[in-house]
């Protein structure tokens, strides 16, 4: 239905809804087609969850149907089962619980304390420009230091037991920190800032009120780097000298030619560091509550 | 008589490449306590740098800002202030943000609560106090930036755009939304636009900025009577007023033209 009604300079044409006009839609009959993203959305979840279990599974399955079966040497490649024959002896009747608490025990601690001071090194940057400046190039260098060839003398320095293990560790994090909390500090809104002066803010207010909470992202998005990097040097260290820990038992069983315990020690390695991976996802999310954008 | 805001011979100039440019001619200006004056003028006029001047973010080139009859120059947080963006904080909630200016004065957490409640509630944001930011519209956040600047509880209030980036029907709402808070608190507003329309039915006075190196070419007071109805924007005066406003505005622009 069409009403018309002229008027000097214009045509107004006034369109009438078919009755009733008002009350909630309807759905028409002849409409079959309704888009439905909920279970869609669900469906390929739960095809993505098997998919990843059905490929681990036939990992597997293949190692170690082809290892008994003589396709993979045995002795180089060892077996599933033959490792966790292994592992089981050597958790009941050796020394691999205490090694596992020995190595996550040094990772953990040099992730937590080389990422807190690295953190709060790149956040310092903020408090003038030519302090930053001034470190800059340093960071950056220190950045493309390769630390494990370090790692003799930290050893050398530090001594043979736990705290050589830590400071490494304690290195290999601090230097990402610090320059992941940098540029969190370098993208802060200048606007923000003059926003907070704006409303009367002192300079500690401002850091700690909108330039901390802002680089949090940029903080949070090292730490997933830094647990693997911790880990590394922590085992890296074991290599070169200790008398605990997996890397130290992964080198001894290389040394005596013991190939199902260096399996042991990778699987080992393996399980802990999606572990730690894991503990750092819960704890990015712990984070970011509340600090997301 | 002091005026509540007089703000004499103040310029700005900028060195860039060994060059001196002005941003900003020397400017006077006095303004009444409670009025609502507009500053209307091509982009780039140094609308924001007088802005950045009177809060005492930068310092004037030349020149004094009184408050009051003291002077100002340099005293950040003396003038209530709201910039372009709603700058509000994205991992704070709304009440959390509106509350910014209070906890940086010191106000028990508390107390704040108490005050800025209250205030949603009458001016459109009830309910929204435990939201994030991002979960609101261009408006609604317009609306909590300009709480935050009012529960900062200075006198002087000033408004750099505040609407430039809303659609023209919300724009239209938080004009209506604005003059009734301006009504209701008796503030002096400062407030920069690019729209003559939003100018005239806001304002009680106009200044009219020439193009780069800003000064002020006219000064315009509205009588259009008060409280002004959405419908005033159409009455022949409304008119008017615009044609004059576009004529003086597009004369400064053709002065830029011919010298570029």
């Amino acid at each position: 239905m069409m009403e018309t009604a002229r008027h000097d300079a214009f045509v107004v044409h006034t369109v009438k809804a078919a009755e009733p006009a008002a009350g909630p839609a309807r759905r028409p009959e002849a409409a079959p087609l309704i888009q439905d993203e909920e279970t869609a959305a669900k469906r390929r979840s739960r095809r993505i969850a098997l998919g990843r279990l059905a490929v681990a599974v036939m990992i597997f399955v293949v190692w170690e149907l082809f290892t008994r079966y003589g396709w993979l040497d045995k002795y180089y490649w060892s077996s599933p089962s033959a490792i966790l024959r292994t592992t089981w002896t050597q958790m009941t009747q050796g020394t691999l619980l205490r090694d596992i608490a020995y190595t996550s025990g040094s990772t953990i601690i040099g992730f937590i304390t080389g990422t807190l001071f690295g953190s709060l090194l790149g956040l310092s940057f903020w408090w003038s420009k030519s302090y930053a400046g001034i470190s800059e190039p340093y960071l950056i260098i220190l950045n493309a230091l390769p630390k494990l060839a370090l790692a003799p003398v930290l050893v050398i320095l530090l001594g043979i037991g736990f705290f050589s293990k830590v400071a490494l560790a304690f290195s290999m994090t601090v230097v990402v920190s610090a320059l992941s909390a940098y540029s969190g500090v370098k993208s802060v809104d200048p606007d923000m800032e003059k926003l907070m002066y704006s409303l009367g803010a002192k300079r500690h207010q401002v850091f700690v009120k909108v330039v901390v909470p802002w680089s949090m992202p940029w903080m949070i998005s090292s730490l997933r780097i830094n647990i693997a990097l911790a880990l590394a040097g922590a085992i890296v260290g074991e290599f070169i000298a200790s008398s605990q820990g997996v890397g130290r038992m992964i080198m001894y069983a290389g040394t005596i030619l013991d190939i199902n315990l260096v399996w042991v020690g990778v699987v080992v390695l393996s399980l802990l560091s999606m572990l730690m991976y894991w503990g750092v996802v819960l704890l990015e999310r712990w984070l970011s509550k509340g600090f997301v954008k | 008589m002091t005026h509540k805001i007089e703000i004499s011979g103040v310029s700005k100039w900028f060195r860039r490449n060994g060059e001196d440019i002005p941003a900003m001619q020397e400017t006077n200006l006095q303004i009444e306590e409670g009025r609502f004056v507009s500053i209307i003028g091509p982009s780039g006029c140094g609308k924001s740098t007088l802005f950045n001047i009177i809060a005492g973010l930068i310092p004037p080139s030349s020149g004094k800002v009184l408050a009051d009859g003291e002077n100002i120059v340099g005293k950040a947080g003396y003038v209530g202030y709201m910039l372009q963006k709603d700058m509000l904080l994205p991992w704070r909630t709304i009440l959390d943000n509106i509350i910014l200016g209070m906890e940086v004065k010191g106000v028990p957490y508390k107390e704040a609560v108490k005050r800025a409640l209250p205030l949603m509630e009458k001016y459109g944001l009830k309910g929204f106090d435990k939201h994030y930011p991002k979960e609101l519209s261009g408006g609604m956040r317009q609306r909590a930036a300009l709480l935050r600047t009012l529960l900062y509880d200075r006198d002087i209030i000033l408004l750099d755009e505040p609407f430039g980036a809303l659609d023209a029907q919300t724009r239209l709402t938080m004009q209506n939304w604005l003059l009734q808070i301006w009504e209701d608190f008796g503030k002096t507003v400062l407030f920069v636009t690019h729209d003559i329309d939003e100018a005239i039915y806001l304002s009680d006075d106009i200044y009219v900025f020439s193009a780069r190196p800003g000064r002020i070419k006219a000064k315009i007071t509205v009588t259009m009577p008060r409280p002004r109805k959405t419908e005033d924007m159409t009455s022949p005066a409304f008119m008017e007023l615009k044609h004059h406003l576009m004529d003086l505005l597009s004369a400064g622009h053709d002065d830029r033209e011919q010298i570029s």
